[in-house]
């Protein structure tokens, strides 16, 4: 079963075009990792698909719904895609259990108790209980995507969208991001995840994507395909460059 | 040389006091609709809809063209028309306190407006978006997460702003309210010793506005430390 259906995507910045024709699917359950240069638009895509870049051409269906459709209610549609971002995006007046609660209560309408149990039990799986009563600064930047990753998880999300979510973290504190979004593919969550870890992508991804300056998605094949034979030599260009240390 | 009588001022404590209530009162009304009305200015200014942005764009450009002094006396003379207009009754349909405050609020929308749209503005894009992203809508975004951000960023700018606030208040001296300037010269010509109690206003401006702008220059020191 597709739940994010990619169909033919552009968008514009003005005269400048960013996304060119973008096509993919990514099914249930399945792993999804997105990489390429920098400006490939690789995050624009990414924020296509709940719908905070809006694009011009194209249509973008997620579980069902169509993101530009004038009946789509965007709002519910978000509340059930996480997104996790590059600068974690905590709310910074708000301890960390508040950020948890705060869409549970005031989206979903849990009351603040549900919320409460729901978040405290989701920053325990991220190792992160005894700093429920901090605020975000409070936090060291691993720290704070593991809570960015409860918060986006406590929706009950169907799918993941990861968009560089270790780029902004130093190098020591990589890992135990990785590690919980490691997890997460395991138990089965369908994710998409633009992301340099090439690591990640071959320990989890079902597929890769890789993106070319310009916005076009040059390559879309499985991981094994990407890895061990890829056709374009621009992968190949790209990959050995990554992958040289 | 020039001899002060005290007695004067003192006398006239109750009146002065009078005035100081409405000054208070005017203060607190125009602060609480400007920040209002001028929250909802600022975000029809920063919104993608043309309709909305441009005639924002227009209104405070123009309030802010014109005289303070010019928007009191505007509305003490127009509003009676229009209320007239619409119930068929003649003459000071609402009186000088309440289209004092209607120029107030008015004046002041404007004036927080800008202060407002530049605390949004200073807000990261990512805020909203991680907002949105968590299925808030607009009102959501804004009220639980933009906003506080945006006026705990503005409060010293804010606070300078109500600081000169409170002083034009006494503008409304020129449409005869006994505002606690009014009241203070409306002693002083009875009494015909206007030096004392001029004298005695100024040093009362002077304490609650200076003591007002030394907790803005501690809340700012305080917020740059807690910035680094």
């Amino acid at each position: 079963m597709v739940m994010i259906d990619i169909k033919g995507v552009s968008k514009w910045y003005g005269e400048k075009q960013v996304l060119v024709d973008c096509t993919t699917t990514v099914a249930k359950g399945e792993v999804v990792v997105v990489c390429g240069p920098s400006g490939s638009g690789k995050s624009t895509l990414i924020k296509t698909v709940n719908g905070l870049e809006p694009f011009q051409k194209g249509e973008i269906i997620v579980d069902g719904l169509s993101v530009g459709g004038k009946d789509t209610d965007l709002a519910k549609l978000r509340s059930r895609v996480g997104m996790v971002f590059q600068n974690f995006e905590l709310f910074p007046h708000m301890s960390v259990t508040k950020n948890l609660c705060i869409a549970q209560e005031k989206v979903l309408g849990r009351t603040a108790d549900e919320a409460h149990d729901k978040g405290l039990k989701l920053l325990d799986r991220v190792g992160l209980i005894e700093h429920k009563d901090k605020y975000p600064a409070q936090l060291s930047g691993g720290q704070q995507q593991r809570v960015a990753i409860a918060r986006a998880l406590s929706m009950d999300p169907i799918a993941m969208l990861f968009d560089e979510p270790t780029s902004a973290l130093d190098p020591e504190m990589i890992n135990e991001v990785l590690d919980v979004m490691v997890e997460l593919a395991h138990e089965g969550m369908t994710m998409m995840c633009v992301t340099h870890e090439m690591g990640f992508a071959r320990k989890v991804a079902d597929r890769v994507i890789f993106m070319e300056k310009g916005g076009t998605i040059l390559e879309d094949c499985s991981k094994d395909e990407f890895f061990n034979t890829p056709r374009k030599p621009r992968t190949q260009d790209f990959l050995s460059k990554i992958l040289a240390h | 040389m020039l001899e002060l009588d005290w007695n004067i001022v003192i006398k006239n404590l109750p009146l002065l006091w009078k005035g100081m209530v409405l000054s208070l009162k005017l203060f607190a009304i125009a602060l609480v609709g400007g920040i209002f009305f001028g929250t909802l200015l600022a975000m029809a200014r920063l919104s993608s809809w043309w309709i909305l942005r441009k005639p924002s764009q227009w209104l405070v450009d123009a309030i802010r063209a014109i005289p303070f002094i010019m928007a009191i006396f505007w509305f003490y003379f127009l509003t009676p028309k229009i209320v007239g207009a619409f119930t068929g009754e003649q003459g000071e349909a609402i009186g000088p306190f309440w289209s004092a405050v209607i120029a107030f609020i008015l004046v002041e929308s404007a004036y927080f407006s800008e202060i407002i749209r530049a605390g949004i503005q200073s807000i990261p894009r990512g805020q909203p978006w991680a907002a949105y992203a968590l299925g808030m809508n607009y009102w959501q975004a804004m009220g639980n997460v933009v906003l506080p951000q945006a006026f705990r960023n503005m409060l010293p700018i804010m606070l300078t702003q109500a600081i000169i606030l409170f002083q034009d208040t006494s503008l409304v001296y020129v449409v005869g309210l006994k505002d606690f300037l009014g009241a203070a010269s409306t002693a002083g010509q009875i009494s015909g010793r206007v030096v004392e109690l001029y004298l005695f206003v100024a040093l009362v401006y002077l304490v609650i506005c200076f003591s007002l702008s030394r907790v803005v220059k501690r809340l700012q020191e305080r917020m740059d430390v807690g910035r680094t």
